[in-house]
């Protein structure tokens, strides 16, 4: 029972970040911008999020400077991800040509800057002052789900805070029609006096800022620094998440606990006496054969936003 | 002189160009923000890449991955599909080629011949897989394509570690030397530079390429199929067929890719917790070489150089080689988004027209 709760708990850890980057590339796509930066994305959140953090130490912020990461995060990494809006909007760029730009650019400028900044150094400082668990009083002496939901990193409370606030304005308010009509019939929305062009630069742009707090999550609660192999792949599981999740809050949350799971489930298995004499590997292996056999087996068809990938031009049909 | 004019107003022509150029400003600029001597730099970045034979050789083997890297994805890309697997059957053509290369004793040229071979239909399969699902089931290409790439990273880690560990290291046991595909002459006479087959290969594949896609009836449905399915299949094409066939030579192409870096140049897996990122790279050659055979070799070319080039540039700098990834992504950018370059170019024209 205990190695269950440890598993579950190690889940929320870890899916904190995919969560958080798999809802930004929601927000993309669901605005019909392909996003196949998340990875850059998610790179650029973690490199802002860890040089804000060591600076507001510097400046003697203490506990608080791993909230001045987070907003660092957001805050930079808005403004990085107006250029993939403003290649896909308003130049109308092939939008996986620029996603991958982000990518590439993402690693290759942080760690340029990482070693301009440090001398020559391939990391960031260690922070002091991290996030550390958050135990909510009463909630957590519950046996068994005390633990498991409620002693758990901040970051993880926002994302699922985000997640409940994605799914309520994207489905019951006019925001949150507006937004998808652009995505799935940007000239019917023209129509009716939505601004396509506007719309999708705001859902871009929140979309690399929620995606950095992925990013950041990593730094600021498991890495504690910033070097060239914090985020490694964690962007395109995201992505999956996202594809798995059928652009749906909800589902994208599901999605990514599962991916996270998989993950815990590499720490936890290691107790075990069986687990030993299997190759590692198998188990690391699992979680990516067992999205496959699900998706071809029963989900059937994800429908993808129909104007996904299209640049909106006035007067086309 | 009419003719070169109207080549410089050729903007498919003129734009590469001019995006490589604005790039490698754009780059000088950050250098000289960040205080390092971008004249120094790229002078280092030049003789790293043709100040000896050893480094040229080298700088060619830099290319040929990225050649064929370049041709997986590209090939995917004519027909709609979105190949971000390339990894994933890298990892499959190399498994390939260190089984036949480790585990079989032939005579030289039939080996090697042998575990290329493999290679290159592991890798095949491992693509047509992605195609075969999509077609099949619908399923969106790109999460096929991302969880195969860590399966295939498991499988060969556990295969390496059960059957041909190296002990003691985190690799595999060396392949047989009849299995390599090194020009040993070749390489003596560039100092060593790991110069091999692959290379002809790669040229072969370009060739292939070309002819496939525009002189074959295969190739006009796949480019049918690219640009619009629905019609493809109102004409009668069976696209699902299409969609397979394509992913196999694409998941070849990336296969041989493995099979190079095995036989030719590591002769053994090392055992990594990510993936090469060779097959991330030809996504971006593919996109600036515009999937066309032509346009691959050369942005292959150019990524490649500069890629091996900056290795000099920290070297003979002291600039951070990091710089010639952003200047390539800068030029990819330019590329996609030619909008931007024709600010740049618009009142350089209009110069132009003046003096004419």
């Amino acid at each position: 029972m205990e190695i269950i709760g440890n598993l579950l708990n190690g889940t929320l850890v870890f899916s904190t970040a995919f969560i958080f980057a798999a809802l930004g590339g929601l927000m993309s796509e669901r605005s019909g911008v392909i996003n196949i930066g998340l990875e850059g994305f998610m790179i650029s959140g973690a490199f802002f999020s860890a040089i804000t953090a060591y600076y507001a130490e510097m400046a003697g912020f203490g506990s608080f400077s791993p909230w001045l990461g987070l907003i660092g995060a957001v805050v930079f990494t808005a403004i990085f991800s107006s250029i993939h809006a403003i290649a896909t909007i308003t130049f109308k760029a092939n939008q996986v040509v620029s996603g991958v730009v982000i990518n590439i650019l993402a690693a290759s400028s942080t760690f340029f800057l990482v070693k301009m900044i440090f001398d020559g150094s391939a990391e960031t400082p260690l922070l002091a002052s991290v996030f550390h668990k958050l135990t909510i009083p009463y909630l957590s002496n519950i046996p068994f789900i005390g633990n498991v939901f409620f002693n758990a990193y901040p970051t993880t409370y926002i994302a699922i805070a985000l997640v409940i606030l994605l799914y309520f304005v994207l489905f019951k308010t006019s925001t949150g029609l507006r937004l998808r009509a652009v995505g799935e019939h940007p000239s019917a929305a023209d129509t009716v006096g939505v601004k396509v062009n506007r719309t999708r630069y705001i859902a871009v742009i929140l979309s690399g800022s929620i995606a950095a707090l992925g990013g950041a999550t990593i730094v600021l609660t498991s890495n504690g620094n910033f070097a060239f192999n914090t985020i490694s792949g964690q962007g395109y599981i995201a992505l999956a998440a996202l594809i798995f999740g059928k652009w749906n809050p909800v589902g994208v949350m599901l999605a990514s606990l599962f991916f996270g799971l998989a993950q815990a489930v590499k720490d936890q298995l290691q107790i075990f006496e069986f687990a030993a004499r299997i190759p590692n590997e198998f188990f690391y292996m699992l979680p990516y054969v067992l999205t496959l056999i699900v998706l071809i087996g029963a989900v059937g068809k994800a429908r993808a936003p129909k104007a996904l990938g299209e640049p909106y031009e006035v007067g086309k049909r | 002189m009419n003719k070169v004019m109207s080549i410089f107003k050729n903007t498919a022509v003129v734009t590469p160009f001019v995006a490589i150029i604005i790039g490698l400003l754009l780059g000088a600029i950050i250098m000289l923000i960040g205080g390092y001597d971008p004249i120094l730099a790229y002078e280092s970045l030049i003789i790293k890449i043709f100040g000896s034979s050893y480094d040229f050789g080298e700088a060619l083997r830099t290319i040929v991955p990225l050649i064929m890297s370049g041709l997986a994805v590209a090939i995917a890309f004519r027909s709609g599909m979105f190949n971000i697997g390339v990894d994933g059957q890298i990892i499959m053509g190399s498994l390939g080629a260190l089984i036949v290369g480790t585990q079989l004793s032939l005579p030289p040229l039939l080996h090697a011949l042998t575990a290329i071979i493999f290679g290159a239909l592991l890798g095949g399969m491992w693509g047509a897989l992605v195609g075969y699902i999509k077609a099949k089931r619908g399923i969106n290409e790109v999460i096929t394509c991302i969880m195969l790439n860590f399966i295939a990273l498991y499988i060969s880690h556990i295969v390496i570690r059960t059957y041909m560990p190296q002990a003691g290291t985190q690799r595999s046991e060396m392949i047989h030397s009849s299995a390599s595909i090194q020009i040993g002459w070749l390489s003596e006479l560039m100092g060593g530079a790991r110069i091999h087959w692959g290379f002809l290969i790669a040229i072969l594949a370009v060739i292939f390429y070309h002819i496939y896609l525009n002189k074959t009836k295969w190739g006009y449905e796949l480019r049918a199929v690219g640009l619009n399915p629905h019609a493809a299949k109102y004409a009668g094409m069976k696209v699902p067929n299409v969609m397979v066939r394509t992913m196999f030579i694409s998941g070849v192409f990336g296969g041989l890719v493995g099979t190079f870096e095995v036989l030719g140049v590591f002769k053994y897996i090392a055992i990594n917790s990510v993936t090469s990122g060779l097959g991330f790279d030809g996504i971006a050659v593919s996109l600036l070489g515009g999937n066309t055979a032509l346009g691959v070799l050369l942005s292959a070319a150019l990524i490649g150089g500069l890629t091996y080039g900056s290795q000099g540039m920290s070297f003979g700098a002291e600039v951070p080689g990091e710089i010639i990834r952003m200047v390539i992504a800068f030029i990819i950018f330019f590329v996609a988004a030619p909008g931007i370059v024709r600010l740049f170019l618009k009142p350089l024209q209009q110069k132009l027209k003046k003096k004419v």
